[in-house]
């Protein structure tokens, strides 16, 4: 089974429980960092790596002698990556989404295939768990190709479950990941800002039919009374089962902000870590991948 | 000389680090300025500010190919060409997977039978509205939608177009986590962009590689330390690296619980009595005076995916 961790608002805690779970969970599995625009699961889960890849998308770079000036390389493209300057065509790469388009239509096959970095993927193991991340280049706008790079790498057939690290919010990077796993975790963090976000986040891959679970993250956070209770009432209203909760403390926060993981602060953490994955193997029970 | 449009927006790299919080304060504090949203995806500030819309509109953020059964013969040639594996055969049938669609149209285009549909699709809803604190551009994308960047991109567009005719002096944005395309839109144009960082691992990190973005548009970064009492070891190395970096420090703030405790009650920091309204109003103080020198917006570009 491959299980996304994911949450709506950033920085809800979804790479603390990613990490948190490798730790305790029981049998073989696959670690899978999959929030590119700023993966930190290396942090906490110090991986070996063994191979790292740059990732490269298609594009048009340039246009040969062979061109005809026709223009149907431009009329196809939807992103404004090909302009016609009275008989000149040019080529924007940086825009281009990699849709193949005007490769398909260019009958005088007058464009030149180039490449842009889209960022890096390094494979390795954290012990005799396989690790998997994705890190996009600084200045590219575009995660889906890069996700769906680092996702295809995973294999298909393995009685390993996969935790996959995923990115935040619920827009593309989000629904790529999402498309490719079996079940979702969603990490709320129980403020008011954290739970309209949440609401977003069910929303959203509840309408993809995948299997949910939550874990409130920060629970009886100073300040925040009230905040827990109306998470769990939504959970409940909605029918997603909590998982765990993971109480706030400063100690905690401080563990995190250096790395360190919580189910190795004290035997108590590491129970409730343990529970909390007991919980989460029992409410997925019966989901399979594929 | 007419005085600049500034255009302040709030970033962090990594989310959670209280970009919001503390948005909504210096909206609070902040005179003749409009108000913007750009964190489209997952957008906050309306939970504080509590807008009232003057002007709605609906975002069509792109079109969507949808496979008319009737049509089809089968051939596979748009499962082929489609770059995005959002089209797959399923008891002899080809589906579309509308959220896996990118609206590239490729397919839509070049089917030999012409049964494709490319409806435009209703991607999510943008206001102008009125605040207590003053105008508010802001948006919702539809949950699971694409497009953020390109209402990003409107957002501002509609915001500069409304400052100039409000005379405003400042744009103050509330921008979203990440580096990717929804952070690009945000930050072009941007006179200044804040982070707001918190002393962690991943918060330094996921910093540096937004303010690698920052550099790559000529951006000077501002930075703000939040909860920076939760990792003092961390404070220290965000403050040598601000040092280094050239990167004005604005001001810290240590970890409170009046930070949810403002947000419960739909205020502002800034409107709930107690120590920290006066540290935010310090450090706004600092951020409206300062002065973008060459050394804060010419650096040289981080390594590639560092």
């Amino acid at each position: 089974m491959r299980i996304g961790i994911a949450s709506g608002k950033g920085g809800a805690g979804k790479t603390m429980l990613a990490a948190s779970l490798h730790s305790v969970w029981p049998t073989q599995h696959i670690l899978v960092d999959c929030d590119v625009e700023a993966p930190n699961l290396h942090f906490f889960a110090h991986p070996h790596i063994d191979q790292t890849w740059t990732v490269t998308l298609p594009v048009p770079q340039a246009v040969t002698e062979a061109c005809s000036h026709c223009g149907v390389c431009r009329d196809i493209c939807r992103y404004g990556a090909i302009a016609k300057f009275g008989q000149n065509i040019a080529v924007f790469p940086d825009l281009c989404h990699g849709c193949g388009g005007c490769f398909a239509v260019c009958q005088e096959k007058a464009l030149v295939t180039g490449t842009r970095e889209l960022g890096r993927i390094e494979q390795g193991s954290c012990g005799d768990t396989a690790y998997f991340s994705g890190c996009t280049r600084v200045g590219e706008v575009m995660t889906p190709p890069l996700l769906r790079k680092l996702l295809a790498l995973l294999p298909e057939q393995t009685p390993a479950d996969v935790i996959v690290d995923c990115p935040p919010g619920v827009s593309c990077p989000a629904v790529t990941v999402a498309r490719r796993v079996d079940a979702m975790v969603l990490v709320a963090d129980p403020t008011p800002f954290g739970y309209a976000d949440f609401c977003l986040a069910y929303e959203a891959f509840h309408a993809l039919g995948l299997p949910l679970a939550c874990v409130l993250n920060r629970c009886a956070m100073p300040g925040n009374e009230g905040g827990d209770e109306k998470l769990k009432t939504f959970c409940q209203t909605h029918g997603i089962p909590v998982a765990g909760e993971v109480p706030f403390t400063r100690e905690a926060a401080h563990a995190l902000a250096q790395g360190r993981l919580l189910p190795e602060l004290s035997p108590d953490w590491r129970t409730r870590f343990e529970q909390l994955c007991a919980n989460l193997q029992r409410i997925f029970g019966e989901v399979q991948h594929g | 000389m007419a005085e600049l449009l500034r255009e302040i927006v709030v970033i962090s790299g990594k989310g959670g680090t209280g970009k919001t919080s503390l948005t909504c304060a210096f909206a609070a504090l902040a005179k003749n300025t409009l108000l913007c949203d750009l964190d489209v995806d997952v957008p906050d500030m309306h939970i504080i500010l509590k807008p009232t819309p003057r002007r709605e509109e609906p975002f069509m953020g792109g079109n969507k190919a949808r496979i008319q059964e009737e049509l089809c013969e089968g051939c596979g040639s748009c499962r082929d060409l489609c770059q995005f594996e959002a089209i797959r055969e399923q008891d002899g049938h080809f589906l579309v997977d509308q959220a896996l669609c990118e609206g590239c149209g490729v397919c839509y285009s070049l089917c030999p039978q012409k049964a494709i549909a490319f409806p435009e699709a209703l991607c999510g809803h943008w206001f102008i509205s009125d605040t207590r604190f003053g105008p508010f551009v802001h948006a919702q994308l539809k949950p699971g939608e694409e497009n953020s960047g390109k209402l990003v991109s409107l957002l501002k567009k509609e915001a500069r177009a409304l400052a100039k005719s409000l005379g405003a002096t400042t744009i103050l944005c509330d921008g979203s986590p990440g580096t990717g395309c929804p952070v690009v839109s945000s930050l072009a144009g941007a006179s200044l962009a804040l982070a707001v960082v918190e002393p962690s691992l991943s918060g330094q990190h996921d910093f540096q590689r937004v303010a690698g973005v920052c550099a790559h548009f000529h951006i000077p970064v501002g930075v703000i330390i939040n909860r920076y009492d939760l990792n003092p070891e961390g404070t220290e190395a965000l403050e040598s690296l601000c040092q280094k970096e050239n990167y004005p420090l604005f001001g810290k703030i240590p970890f409170s619980g009046d930070i949810p405790k403002a947000s419960q009650q739909g205020l502002a920091l800034t409107e709930l009595p107690g120590p920290l309204a006066g540290t935010v109003e310090t450090i706004w103080q600092k951020i409206v005076q300062f002065q973008p020198q060459a050394q804060h917006i010419l650096r040289p570009m981080p390594g590639k995916t560092s």
